[in-house]
């Protein structure tokens, strides 16, 4: 903790992300972003997404590269049960044929689950680290080192993910209905009638709307609920062992219940996008 | 919340990393998982054939155990009947043997008792004339006498 600063301010520090942008004086960090709007990254997100999403692909693309059919080893035999198990939900719920949504919803389930178990790294060990190593190599200031590490608490990232979904759903909506039956879709629901098309356009796009929302916003406030709990613990003092120990144990089963409420959603909402009704 | 491009920056990110998947890491995954599927299944049938066909070997066997046991007393009952049989000829045999053997003694007995009476009936007849001319200090014409020495003889 940092003991100059106060309760506040710890917890400030700790949801805020490293941002980069490009001002009129060249690249620029963190505070110096404050004015930069909408063209800022946030560093620590994308890296610790992609890095995490290399690390699903590389384990899951070796494992695949040496699949055996036989007597399958330990982290195939694991890789297997995850594949299987997204297999599983997919072929449940969307009933279609399409090579693009087992591998949607196993990426989205995978990387959105590991993302998440980011939340159980405690909260001060990476920030300490990014802390050092700023100071030393980068001479900067350690307070003004930044690193929000669960990027499931980024909103950009949540919402990413669920305009992805959203475009797809739309494009399936059109490519199985064609643009007449996605517009009658929108325009002809719920209530069959040429006077109600601009109530049922309303309706309609309200409920189409209301699904990337629902997508991005669940993940995002409870993965940021959950991490503001963990520094809100962190700053009790010795109580925060037994604290910590139980609200890690809860997230043991909220993590992957996200991940999976994510990858379930999105299947379920491509399967209503392909359907007739 | 701040939105900014790194929701750009994701949006790019997932899409490379799904199309990624898609490409390379789902279809050798799933053709494995696939395979196995089917070298299991393929397997248990074999091992449902297999354990039928135990069966069927099975009781096979005991069928051909169960008319093996048949013939097997059938075998001995025949064989036991024979050995009667010829215990029971032999016997006949024997005792045709024995009965046949005892009169032929008899036969012989009785030639040789013949024989013996003969035999007696001329030296008696001898004795009796020897005897008779002792008796009578003279010689007895033989010729003479004779009738009655074969009387004598008659009456032994």
């Amino acid at each position: 903790m940092a003991s100059e600063y106060s309760t506040a301010d710890y917890i400030q520090h700790h949801l805020t992300n490293a941002k980069m942008c490009n001002t009129e004086s060249g690249i620029a960090f963190n505070k110096a972003c404050a004015d930069a709007g909408f063209w800022t990254i946030h560093i620590d997100t994308m890296a610790w997404s992609i890095g995490l999403g290399i690390l699903f692909l590389a384990i899951f693309r070796s494992v695949g590269k040496k699949a055996t059919t036989g007597v399958p080893g330990k982290l195939q035999a694991l890789v297997e049960i995850v594949v299987d198990f997204v297999d599983t939900n997919v072929k449940s719920t969307y009933h279609g044929k399409s090579s693009l949504i087992a591998p949607l919803a196993l990426t989205i389930f995978v990387w959105v689950l590991l993302m998440n178990f980011m939340d159980l790294v405690p909260v001060d060990v990476l920030p300490r680290i990014a802390a050092l190593i700023g100071e030393h190599a980068f001479g900067m200031d350690p307070h003004d080192v930044y690193i929000k590490s669960v990027p499931t608490t980024d909103l950009n990232l949540t919402a990413a993910l669920a305009i992805g979904v959203f475009i797809l759903m739309i494009g399936y909506a059109i490519k199985m209905k064609g643009i007449t039956g996605f517009t009658k879709e929108l325009t002809m629901q719920p209530f069959n009638h040429p006077a109600f098309i601009p109530a049922n356009f309303i309706l309609e796009t309200v409920t189409l709307i209301a699904r990337p929302f629902s997508l991005a916003l669940r993940l995002f406030g409870n993965l940021y609920a959950s991490e503001l709990i963990f520094i809100l613990i962190a700053t009790v003092g010795l109580f925060q062992l037994p604290l910590h120990f139980a609200w890690a144990v809860f997230h043991l089963l909220v993590l992957p219940l996200q991940a999976f409420l994510f990858m379930t959603l999105t299947i379920v909402y491509l399967s209503l996008a392909s359907q007739d009704h | 919340m701040n939105m900014n491009a790194t929701l750009i920056g994701q949006l790019i990110a997932f899409t490379v990393f799904v199309l990624f998947c898609m490409k390379y890491v789902w279809p050798p995954l799933m053709a494995a998982i696939e395979e196995r599927q089917k070298t299991i299944a393929d397997g248990l049938e074999a091992s449902k054939r297999g354990e039928k066909d135990l069966e069927l070997a099975q009781a096979k066997a005991t069928e051909q155990l169960r008319e093996a046991k048949a013939q097997a007393a059938e075998i001995i009952e025949q064989a036991k009947r024979r050995a009667t049989q010829l215990v029971d000829q032999e016997t006949q045999r024997g005792n045709e043997e024995r009965e046949k053997i005892i009169s032929q003694g008899y036969a012989e007995i009785e030639a040789e008792r013949n024989r013996v009476k003969e035999d007696l009936r001329k030296q008696v007849a001898v004795l009796a004339v020897t005897g008779a001319s002792r008796i009578l200090e003279r010689e007895i014409d033989a010729q003479a006498q004779n009738d009655i020495v074969e009387k004598l003889v008659a009456e032994l």
